[in-house]
């Protein structure tokens, strides 16, 4: 589904990604871990499409297509979906109309007509359910006063709704307490299907107990320096990132 | 041919031909015309008028006094109207009265003509007691205004009364000039323990150039409620010049409201003056303008007695070449402890041309206050917008939601559903999109 080849990307002229390989097939998890600054946040915003990173060299398809010069908005048509460090607040704009808003400009970025009202109501529902979300947070104003953990869920609420291919989750562990972690992670994997994938970013291996990936990459420098199964996240939990950075340099 | 000065100051002869010369008010009248002929149009060397210029109007051959009345139909101008509510409705086309267009009352409370107040005896002693009252006496743009007026609104709420519905006062003018100067006088007095809802507007129905001066004194005894509401919405040959005066007693709310979307240079004088304590003023704006439109909010809040509140919240977008003027004064008076003062202003930016000056200007002399102040310039934040694009909307949508998301909260405090169903739409079209959703 996703092809990541050679990838080097840098933002005002520093090079931070130096060289990336990565293949995800439909139906996988892939966590992606490393130190702070290693690149992982980077490499989730590239693939989204943030435009202040330039890629120098290699490329990012998806399903083959090379999504370069593709806008943000028009990769999220063809399926990708980002979940945020640090979701944005919007004043004035409530979680239902927002998700409205997003849904239909999808949907008509795709060619179809906007999703019939009644529709729209039975799927906030069912999704809002699957996320333990009180029916009162739909009409309030768009992570506008959310706790960290609300507004996480509110982006793997929003994740549920769009049904993308391909979800990064970028550091969703983030500002979780357990139960919200709980919460979300079962979200998750209740959305895992053989169709779709998942990059799941952290800088801790707690929510990969939750989330178990297929494969687990390390990330440092801007380079991958290891790849392995689901319990190269426990190997980092107990030596720490240390030894691959000693690895690395040796 | 002579300038606008000359033209307003040597046709005053005339205007009082057609008015009661005996009148207490007309003394009122020939001093005000004094003041403005010693003055002048105020010019850019006054620091007031230091972003505005009002040179251009000056040099167009306005009528002053419409030669011909005209008739619009309703189902033409409906859309004007806040047609999907009840209101009562004093409507002027060209300066003149329209009784056919208007909806007025005289059940309990006046809502009425200035023209009838200023003429018949059972108004008198209203009229001696509360005009140009509050208003300055040597603004020039204020007194050239108190010399010519003759007509406007008139509305009086007596203690204890409160109008079934909201009132609208609206301007039209047809075009029957090539250019039109107007001076609305309006006069608006809510006694104690009454509430009332006004919405003001002014629409040019051509492209022929129109120049409105006006003023506005309104007056809140103990305990009434006002809320004013200006939409600021007229065609790009149009100015406005709007002088608002407010004088507020003990324990009485008083807010206005301007919505400033169209218009060609658009100034508004917006003065409170808080005689009593308890006092809550507020004051709250959104400008929406392009191209090289111009709007420029001038505000003061006088805070005179102990125990008061005045709450500003004023929100700009600009785009292409729009200039953007914010003066935000505040006077706490040594008398004056215990006030609460604050006072918002943030502006987005949309092209590199287009400016904004904006500049709070506190003077206080009690020591127990608390006062604020913040204003703030900038243009969209991107990480915001690459938040909504991540979402599939795309770029232009996703400015547009954030900006209205961005005016949003001003409309909050809007109290009739069915105006802040409008603005909100007003602002959608404005910002050139369909938001995916119903308002």
């Amino acid at each position: 589904m996703l092809k990541i080849k050679n990838l080097h990307a840098s933002v005002e002229d520093k090079e931070i990604l130096r060289g990336i390989n990565l293949e995800i097939k439909a139906g996988e998890v892939h966590a992606i871990m490393g130190p702070n600054g290693s690149g992982k946040s980077t490499l989730a915003a590239i693939i989204a499409g943030k435009e202040e990173f330039e890629i120098t060299k290699g490329a990012v398809l998806l399903e083959g297509e090379d999504l370069e010069d593709l806008a943000p908005e028009e990769r999220a048509h063809k399926g990708i979906f980002l979940s945020f460090q640090y979701p944005v607040e919007i004043p004035g704009v409530s979680v239902t109309n927002f998700i409205k808003t997003a849904i239909n400009e999808t949907r008509k970025g795709r060619g179809q007509e906007d999703m019939p009202a009644n529709k729209m109501l039975k799927l906030l529902r069912e999704k809002g359910e699957l996320l333990e979300i009180d029916r009162k947070f739909l009409s309030r104003s768009l992570n506008e006063g959310f706790s960290g953990g609300e507004k996480k869920r509110m982006e793997i609420f929003q994740m549920a709704m769009l049904e993308p291919k391909l979800a990064i989750l970028d550091e969703t562990d983030s500002g979780l307490d357990i139960d919200a972690l709980r919460i979300v992670a079962n979200g998750v994997n209740k959305l895992r299907n053989k169709d779709n994938a998942i990059i799941v970013i952290t800088h801790y291996q707690r929510l990969l107990e939750y989330i178990v990936p297929d494969f687990v990459h390390v990330l440092h420098n801007g380079k991958i320096v290891k790849s392995g199964g689901k319990e190269l996240a426990l190997e980092l939990e107990e030596k720490g990132y240390d030894w691959l950075k000693q690895e690395t340099v040796s | 041919m002579m300038d606008l000065k000359e033209k307003l100051v040597s046709s005053f002869l005339a205007f009082e031909n057609n008015v009661d010369f005996e009148h207490p008010i007309h003394d009122i009248r020939a001093e005000a015309l004094k003041n403005f002929e010693a003055k002048g149009f105020p010019t850019k060397k006054e620091e007031a008028w230091k972003y505005t210029s009002l040179n251009a109007l000056q040099k167009k051959d306005f009528s002053i006094f419409p030669k011909q009345e005209s008739i619009l139909e309703y189902k033409n101008v409906k859309k004007y109207f806040l047609h999907e509510m009840d209101t009562y409705k004093i409507v002027f086309i060209d300066g003149v009265y329209s009784s056919y267009l208007s909806e007025t009352t005289h059940d309990g409370v006046d809502i009425c003509l200035m023209s009838s107040a200023l003429t018949k005896p059972m108004y008198k002693q209203i009229i001696e007691v509360y005009f140009n009252k509050v208003a300055s006496k040597d603004e020039s743009l204020t007194t050239l205004n108190t010399a010519f007026s003759r007509e406007g609104a008139y509305i009086y709420i007596p203690k204890n009364k409160v109008p079934k519905k909201p009132i609208e006062i609206v301007h039209f003018s047809t075009g029957n000039e090539a250019a039109l100067m107007l001076q609305p006088r309006n006069l608006i007095i809510a006694e104690e323990n009454t509430e009332l809802q006004v919405i003001e507007r002014h629409q040019s129905l051509t492209e022929n150039e129109v120049f409105t001066n006006s003023v506005t004194e309104i007056f809140a005894a103990k305990n009434a409620i006002v809320d004013y509401y200006k939409v600021q919405n007229d065609s790009k040959t149009s100015s406005l010049i709007d002088n608002t005066y407010i004088s507020q007693k003990s324990d009485s709310v008083v807010s206005v409201h301007t919505f400033s979307f169209g218009g060609k240079l658009t100034r508004n004088n917006l003065n409170f003056y808080q005689n009593g304590e308890h006092i809550d003023s507020i004051l709250k704006g959104v400008t929406i303008i392009g191209e090289k439109q111009h709007v420029d909010h001038h505000t003061l809040v006088h805070h005179i007695e102990p125990n008061c509140e005045s709450h500003q919240d004023y929100k700009g977008i600009f785009g292409e070449k729009a200039t953007g003027v914010f003066n935000g004064k505040i006077i706490v008076d040594k008398i004056a402890q215990k006030t609460n003062a604050f006072q918002k202003n943030n502006n987005i930016l949309m092209s590199d041309k287009a400016t904004i000056n904006s500049k709070p200007q506190l003077e206080i002399f009690a020591d127990d206050v608390k006062c604020s102040h913040g204003c703030t310039i900038g243009q969209l934040d991107e990480e915001a917008l690459f938040y909504l694009q991540s979402r599939g909307i795309p770029k232009k949508e996703a400015r547009a939601l954030l900006m209205y998301a961005f005016a949003n909260n001003v409309l909050a405090s809007v109290k009739i559903p069915e105006l802040k169903t409008r603005i909100n739409k007003l602002i959608a079209n404005k910002l050139g999109v369909r938001l995916g959703f119903d308002l």
